[in-house]
């Protein structure tokens, strides 16, 4: 085992193309010091696949490993054809909350629904920061961005909540404040079956930031850090007060039957009644 | 492998199959393991044949939420180095088209059936149509050139799967299999080949310590995930070894020229058609899929009159082989051009005869009725 956690030891030799003060960093060492901790070497057990936005450039192509991105989010199909046919790859999917969301919704909801064994670790800003900062279905009532110049008048999705309803078997939320709880996470989930969704609040200096009243980077961490209210505290206080606040922790983690062992059995008993026959 | 090799042999060599059934079981002998589709008149019967024929012999199929996901799980299963495929028809194709460049830019081979129906949106779901043509070809943004396969009988349906699927690996890139309601949805009685007798292509694959996965080469080898070669796959336009260059000119044109290249150079090697008579003709017709089903007919019966005609059906669509079609052009007065839309390949014959001779659409759309045989023999002898 590799005792001294150095990220370069995954990454390709490029320059990372992120804003100064992204929260992807974070993201980006929570989940690599995870593969470290777990004590993988390097990243052939893995496969990544990311869509279009900031987000999905974690993986592709920095990450020494095999990724594939793919068209706007679209990520979660491409994910689904490799892992059902390479059930022993662990499959990751990075991506933004305009990609895993808002074009890519259904593929999100019904990946869940299937309980396609795959890890989704959706970076969530609020916004559509590589476009320029444009509204997202994440982006809280009122917050000014370069689509909505007078404020949302859309009210947003929780997406780890969703997660729930749809049938994932785990859903978290952190924030990049909650670094070392976001790392503990994905540890916990890279051992884990079934459908996984890590929701992760992050700031966007450049383009969520400036409109909507964040200068400094560190404005929204304490924002996030101060706002924070953990799941079960979240079940006490009311919907009117909640909307102050951001929910974190597991949502649901649970075991149920994935598609990956259902369609394998399923596989083996029509061949063996085929031999019968 | 073996489990299916025995499974095949025990089945009678003369078959009467639905043109749906023909694709399906083409496709399972040339070696295809994974389908995703979603339900499409008149595309659905071949999910469901391969739904109860691929477990069989241990490959899945899944019907997905809609069609982009799909044939974005296709293009998933063909990186683990699967041979997949999806199919549909017209409202589904269309929503499959940013898949489609996709798998041309990143060079994953696959196959796409378009069983067409009449358009344009939902149109006449159950009725055939030829509307999709043009589509076929220029569907999804940007410059690219598609390798397209029109098949005109249960028969061909079958050989045809097999071609679109030994093409894909061959050029590392998508087929379309351009059907339509007619050719899919009918039974005709068929000779379909054992396993041994069919040729098949698979893809090149790396050898150890190769990294230009996408460049040096015309086609270059295809690692699969997991096997250990970090392959990096984007949309984006990228090096040969798969790294994202967003702006350089020299990349995108180096990428995207082979990209084209690799399909417009081996034009003459893909492209197949059945021609009659093109040296000597005074007439000629120019067809493909359904409606070239009934230029045979017509074209009797106008030999009886004693007018000459001659013939070409394409059996590839895309690329276009120009030099037969200029070659009937030398020769004939007139050619005709019968297409159930109002008029597709009308325009890339006129465009190659190019004033050698006349070129005269012949359309028809609505209801999935074919042009008639006497339809096509009043617009001879006019």
């Amino acid at each position: 085992m590799v005792k001294v956690f150095s990220i370069r030891r995954y990454l390709r030799d490029l320059k990372l193309p992120f804003c100064a003060g992204c929260g992807i960093f974070t993201v980006m060492n929570a989940f690599l010091k995870s593969v470290h901790e777990l004590e993988y070497e390097n990243l052939s057990d893995f496969v990544f696949c990311s869509g279009i936005g900031c987000s999905s450039w974690i993986s592709s192509p920095y990450f020494i490993a095999d990724s594939i991105h793919t068209p706007h989010g679209r990520s979660i199909p491409v994910a689904t054809g490799i892992k059902l046919l390479r059930p022993d790859l662990n499959v990751v999917v990075f991506g933004g909350d305009g990609d895993i969301v808002s074009i890519g919704l259904s593929h999100f909801i019904h990946a869940a629904r299937r309980n396609l064994d795959i890890l989704v670790i959706m970076i969530n800003n609020m916004v559509y920061g590589m476009t320029g900062g444009q509204v997202a279905p994440t982006t809280p009532f009122k917050i000014k961005t370069a689509t909505t110049p007078y404020g949302s008048f859309e009210q947003p999705l929780d997406a780890a909540k969703l997660a729930v309803t749809a049938g994932a078997s785990y859903s978290a939320r952190w924030t990049t404040s909650h670094q070392n709880e976001l790392k503990e996470s994905i540890k916990k989930t890279l051992q884990l079956k079934g459908f996984r969704f890590i929701e992760v609040l992050s700031q966007c200096p450049t383009a969520y930031g400036r409109k909507a009243g964040f200068r400094k980077v560190g404005e929204m961490l304490r924002w996030f850090t101060e706002n924070a209210i953990s799941v079960r505290q979240a079940e006490k206080i009311g919907e009117k007060e909640l909307e102050r606040n951001i929910v974190i922790g597991e949502f649901v983690d649970r075991r149920r039957p994935t598609i990956v062992e259902n369609i394998y059995a399923m596989i083996e008993e029509v061949q063996r009644n085929t031999r019968q026959n | 492998m073996t489990e299916m090799k025995k499974m095949e042999l025990t089945k009678p060599r003369s078959l009467f199959w639905q043109g749906s059934e023909a694709c399906a079981e083409a496709a399972i002998i040339v070696g295809c393991r994974f389908f995703a589709g979603y339900p499409i008149t008149p595309a659905s019967e071949i999910a469901e044949h391969l739904a109860k024929r691929l477990p069989q012999v241990g490959g899945i199929a899944i019907q997905m939420e809609d069609e982009i996901a799909s044939i974005g799980a296709v293009i998933g299963a063909s990186w683990t180095g699967a041979k997949a495929m999806t199919a549909t028809s017209g409202p589904g194709f269309s929503l499959m088209q940013e898949f489609i460049g996709y798998a041309f830019m990143t060079e994953t081979p696959c196959v796409i059936v378009d069983a067409q129906r009449a358009g344009p949106s939902t149109g006449q779901a159950t009725k055939c149509g030829q509307g999709d043509t043009m589509q076929s070809r220029w569907g999804t943004h940007g410059d690219y050139s598609s390798i397209v396969l029109s098949p005109n009988s249960v028969q061909e349906m079958f050989e045809l799967t097999v071609r679109a699927f030994n093409l894909a690996e061959k050029y590392r890139t998508p087929v379309i299999i351009l059907s339509d309601e007619m050719i899919t949805h009918m039974r005709e009685q068929i000779t379909a080949p054992l396993l041994g007798d069919t040729d098949v292509i698979d893809r090149i694959k790396p050898t150890v310590g190769e990294k230009a996965f996408f460049g040096l080469k015309e086609v270059p080898s295809m690692p699969a995930v997991g096997e250990g070669f970090n392959v990096a796959v984007t949309g984006s336009t990228h090096d040969e070894y798969g790294i994202r260059f967003t702006t350089d000119p020299l990349v995108h044109r180096r990428l995207v020229e082979r990209l084209n290249n690799k399909i417009t150079n081996h034009k003459e090697e893909i492209s197949d058609f059945e021609d009659y008579n093109i040296e000597d003709c005074k007439i000629g017709i120019i067809s493909y899929g359904c409606t070239s089903r009934t230029i045979y007919e017509a074209v009797e019966k106008a030999e009886a009159k004693g007018i000459s005609v001659g013939y070409i059906r394409l059996k590839t669509i895309w690329p276009f082989p120009n030099e037969i079609i200029r070659k009937l052009a030398e020769k004939a007065e007139k050619i005709i051009v019968p297409e159930l839309n109002l008029g597709q390949i009308y325009y890339e014959v006129e465009r190659t005869a190019n004033g050698l001779a006349k070129v005269t659409p012949l359309n028809k759309i609505g209801g999935g009725e074919l042009i008639t045989p006497e339809e096509l023999l009043a617009e001879i002898v006019k």
